[in-house]
This record gives C-alpha cells, structure tokens and sequence, in this order.
C-alpha cells in the first residue's frame, strides 16, 4: 500500500481486517506524517505517540487473539487511529482545555464518550488544539498558539475544533473528535473541508467534556465522509446515567447502502440563511449543492426560520451566562493553576486573572453581568425565551420538510488576525451555526465546493431531534454523487 | 448603553477576576459593544412565550422537564492520591490553602 495517510475510517478498518496492515504500521503513518506537519499545522496540543503506538500494539495482539480464537468478539473500531479534542478527558494525559489555568492537569478519570470509543478499540494519537475552553471561531483563543488551515497556512481552521478539522484535513488522522456548542464542529469542519456531525443534544453523554454552556454543549466527529462519521458516531452516542442530559433513545445501526435515492426527501431552504454581506462563491456552492440533491430525487422546498437574526444575541447572553457559571470551578483550590497570594480570596483573584486568556475572561464578564442581580430576566430570561421561538421556527420547518440545507458560515476561512481585537465580528461568523444548537437539533456539514483562493464551501443540513441517521444518509448521497469531500489540500 | 468603569469593576469583582487597568477598559468598550448589540432581543414580543428549559422537549418527550436521577448504589470514588496528585499544594491528604480568615493583627 502507498500511503497509509490516504485512508479513512472505513478504508483503514478494511485494510486492517484484510491484515493489508497492522494498527501500528498505520498508526505510525499518521504520527510521521503529524509529526512532519506540526511545525506548520500546529494541530495538537499534546500530541500522544508512545500512547499511540502501545495501544496500537495492543490492538494487534487482539487481532491476532481474535483470528485464533473466533468466540472472542472483534472490537467494531479496533487499532483505528483517531484524535481527541482537548476538551475532554482521557485519564493520564494532560487536559488543557487550550487555557494556561489547566497547563498541568492530568485527569483521574475517562469521560464516556472517550471510553466508547477505547472500548471500540481505537488507538489515540494525541489531544488536539481549540479555541480556550471552546470559546472561538478560530482556534486563534488557544493558549498555545493557532492552528494553521492545510488549505492555507495564513487562515484560520475555524474553531473551536479547528485542531481536529485541520488534522482530519491534513490526513494527520482519519477521523477526530471535537465539540459543538455553537458550530464548533460545523463551522471547522467547513473551513477545512471535512465532514462533520454535531449530534442532537443529549445523543451523546457529556460525562468527562469540560463543561462550556451546559445546555447547549455536544459531542461530535470529524472526518472524511458521511459514512466515515458514522461509522464513529453509532459507537460514541447512547444513554449514559451519569450525564443527566442523555437521552434514552436507542442508536440506530446506520444503514447507507440502500439510500442512493433521494426519492421522496424534502428538502427545506431557508431564506433566511442568504443575507446580505454572505460571501458570493458560498451562496453559489450551496445553491449548486441543493440542485445535486434535486437530481438525486429530493423535492427542494422553501421554508422560514423566522428568529434566525435572534439566535446570535440570544446564544451570546445564554453561552456566556452558562460559561461564567461553569468556570467558577477554576479558582486554584483543588486543580488548575495557582497563583501563590497571601489570602483565598487573592488566590481566586490572581489565579483566574492570570490563567485566563482574553476570550475566557470577556465571556466570563458577559455572563456575570447578564445573571447579575436586576439584569437577569432582561438578558438570560428574555434570551431563554427568544430560544424558545428559535425552538419552534425549527419544528413548525419540520412539519413541512425532512431537512433543512443552508450555509454553515457567511465565508470561506478567514485570515489569521483578521478578526483580532473585534470579539462581535468574531462572533458574527456563528450566524448559521448557532441556531442548531439553540434547538438542539443535529447538525452535518460537508464540503461542497471551493472558492476561488481554493478554500473549501462547506453546507450543513439539520434534521429534527434524532435524526442523525437521516442527515448521514443524505450527506451519502450526495457524496456519493459528487468528489468535494476526496479532495486534500496539496500539504507537504 | 454604554459601561461604566465602576460597573465593569463590579462586574469582576462577581466574577472573582483579577483585570489590568487596560483590560477594564477594554471590556468595558467590547462589553458596551456586545450589549448594545443584543439588546435588539428586547423589542422582541416574549409576553406569550415560556422560557426553554435546558433539556428540549422532543417530538418523543414533549413533556415538562424534569430531573433525572440514577440509582443510588454505592461505587468506589477516586482515590485519594489521584485526586491531590492534580493540587496545587497539598498536606497530610488535604488542599493547602493561604489563611480564609484574616489573621488578627
């Protein structure tokens, strides 16, 4: 086999299974071909390959332990190579959460989102890069530097998973995982060219992912295909009693072989996802992109979200206000860092003031004002109702129509810097991604285009509460019928 | 609306967050910024409307919120060490911390 890094999910599970090679021929291929792109890509922020290459070895043996003997069971993901957004916890490596205030904590614990996936048998390379505590658009909020987009060294991958898309797209790995608390796997996955699923809230437990907005968070995957993230996502969701906001809902096995025809799907396009000031190529891809859909079958309808102006401040009231709740934790008592003061109180002071960054701390100030005392029901209450017309725009638009297609941002990636020191227009770029998960309906985007610098167009389709299976269909249809999401950039 | 220097001190000191001078006032600009933008919720008309609860209904449970609960059974918790290996100081199996009360003159 030439190059290793060549294959996804399922291709790299079939040339295991065949024995074309082993966990750890392929897992070296995707540490050497990581370790040769750091230096540009800067996706991992603890990269993980002694791990790696013990697990793979592992993985091996249990191969060769399930060839002899057949009533073993053969783990579905076995000595697959994957990557781990550094947002949750995998117990022995360093989770920083991309934030100095967690620089050197080791979790005592794996988060059950993780722990599905080692009991899958996959082999972990390493913790990718993020925006601090998933705060950003960018990846450029990291305490330990940005991560460069593969398609251009001098954009931004998106964020806040931006270090899992750019390590999906820079064949540094087949698949990652990252999270989505307003488009954070959308929108990268976007900017990078890569498929990615934001699940219904609640699919996926959130035991061990440091919580960001509690109400808002999920878990999602990135990779190269819809089948790819399926192949990921039916061993990842499931209830689990110790997140009380899973769901009791069995996981569908994801059937994709049967749906090539799109006969019968409806298909809703909201106009109120093609403003003024999107950029033009992104109106053109999309529009292209649901013309593919019509001729595989789908019936295009038109349909209103009438809130979707409401969704960016509602989102950044209730975020921030959840944020400001959550990081209370972080006061340098217990774990984190610890600024050495004279009293507990200049502790807490001096521990969050210095550990930190800008992001962190402005959200932190937003939500503190927005729950403060004579504010709340004007920014929280008033926010948590505007969500509730946001909820209900979303089911009134799937009673007429099965999925919705729009852009997943008004832009291909932008350059690094260029929204530095101008948080609103930073937050302006969520505009398509946020009211999915105000909803909390799924979300899947995936490449459809590129514009002329040869950034990837990227479009999302969301579906009603559970529909990830439809969404993965449909994506696989169309990337059946299309080749945008075989194209990598020319990285070397 | 526009923050005051004072408001934006208050607001930190809620938030038990050590901000330079320079950051205070650059919150206090971006802080400004960002409200006057999400104060356009306010002409929104929410008197017929509930708020969302954290958990959405769903077209399987379109019912009431409500807690969620597992069994009672007794587990093992971490142990000990693993928790204080992540504390910034620890002593005789406890977090160290400067004094909580002021010490008396």
């Amino acid at each position: 086999m030439s190059d290793l890094t060549e294959l996804g999910v399922r291709q790299g599970l079939e040339a295991l299974g065949r024995g074309d090679c082993s966990s750890r021929e392929l897992t070296l291929a995707f540490l050497e071909r990581s370790q040769r792109l750091e230096p540009k890509v800067h996706a991992f922020i603890t990269p993980t390959p002694e791990l790696a290459l013990h697990m793979a070895e592992a993985a091996d043996q249990r191969r060769q332990a399930c060839k002899r003997d057949p009533s073993l069971a053969l783990p579905p993901l076995l000595g697959l190579p994957v990557a781990i957004k550094d947002v949750l916890v995998l117990k022995g490596v360093r989770c920083t959460c991309g934030s100095h205030i967690l620089e050197n904590f080791v979790p005592p614990f794996t988060g059950t989102a993780v722990q599905r996936l080692l009991d899958a048998g996959v082999v972990v390379t390493g913790k990718t890069n993020m925006d601090e505590f998933a705060m950003g658009s960018s990846t450029e909020n990291s305490g330990y530097g940005p991560t460069h987009n593969p398609w251009d060294l001098t954009r931004v991958p998106g964020g806040s998973s931006g270090g899992s898309a750019a390590a999906v797209a820079g064949r540094m790995i087949p698949a990652a995982l990252g999270t989505d608390t307003g488009g954070s796997v959308r929108q990268p996955a976007s900017f990078c060219g890569v498929t990615g699923l934001k699940p219904t809230y609640g699919r996926v437990s959130r035991y061990g992912l440091v919580a960001f907005g509690s109400s808002l968070d999920t878990i999602g995957v990135l990779a190269h295909s819809a089948e790819d993230v399926a192949l990921i996502f039916t061993h990842l969701a499931g209830y689990d009693l110790r997140d009380a906001t899973s769901l009791d809902v069995p996981v569908p096995e994801i059937a994709l072989e049967k749906n090539d025809s799109l006969d019968g799907l409806r298909v809703g396009v909201p106009q109120e996802y093609f403003i003024n000031g999107i950029q033009p190529e992104v109106e053109a891809g999309i529009h292209q992109a649901i013309d593919v859909l019509h001729s595989l079958g789908a019936e295009i309808r038109p349909v209103n979200l009438p809130h979707t102006g409401e969704a960016l401040p509602a989102y950044y009231l209730i975020a921030p206000a959840e944020a400001s709740a959550n990081l209370a934790r972080y006061d340098g008592v217990r774990y984190g860092l610890r600024e050495p003061a004279d009293s507990v109180r200049d502790v807490f002071f001096k521990s969050r003031g210095k550990g930190f960054g800008a992001e962190v701390k402005r959200r932190i100030m937003l939500g503190t004002y927005a729950l403060s005392a004579g504010y709340y029901d004007a920014y929280y209450g008033q926010a948590q109702k505007v969500r509730t017309l946001i909820k209900d725009d979303f089911e009134q638009a799937f009673q007429m129509v099965d999925v919705i297609a729009a852009p997943v941002a008004p832009s291909t990636a932008f350059r690094l810097g260029e929204h530095s020191d101008d948080p609103l227009a930073m937050y302006l770029e969520d505009v398509f991604t946020l009211p999915a998960n105000l909803a909390g309906v799924p979300g899947l985007a995936f490449p459809v285009g590129f514009d002329q610098h040869g950034l990837p167009v990227g479009m999302q389709l969301m579906g009603a509460h559970f529909s990830e299976e439809l969404l993965i269909q449909v994506g696989h249809a169309f990337q059946k019928a299309t080749d945008w999401h075989l194209r990598a950039p020319a990285l070397l | 609306m526009s923050l005051t220097l004072s408001e934006v001190e208050h607001i930190a000191e809620l938030a038990r967050l050590e901000l330079t001078d320079e950051e205070k006032e650059r919150f206090r600009r971006q802080l400004s910024e960002i409200l006057d933008y999400a104060a356009r919720l306010q002409s929104i008309d929410t008197s017929q409307t509930l708020p969302s609860a954290a958990r959405p209904a769903t077209a399987r449970s379109a019912v009431a919120p409500h807690s969620v609960l597992r069994p009672d059974v007794p587990a093992p918790s971490l142990k000990l060490k693993e928790v204080l290996d992540n504390a910034p100081q620890a002593e005789d199996d406890q977090f160290r911390v400067p004094p909580v009360l002021e010490q008396a003159p």
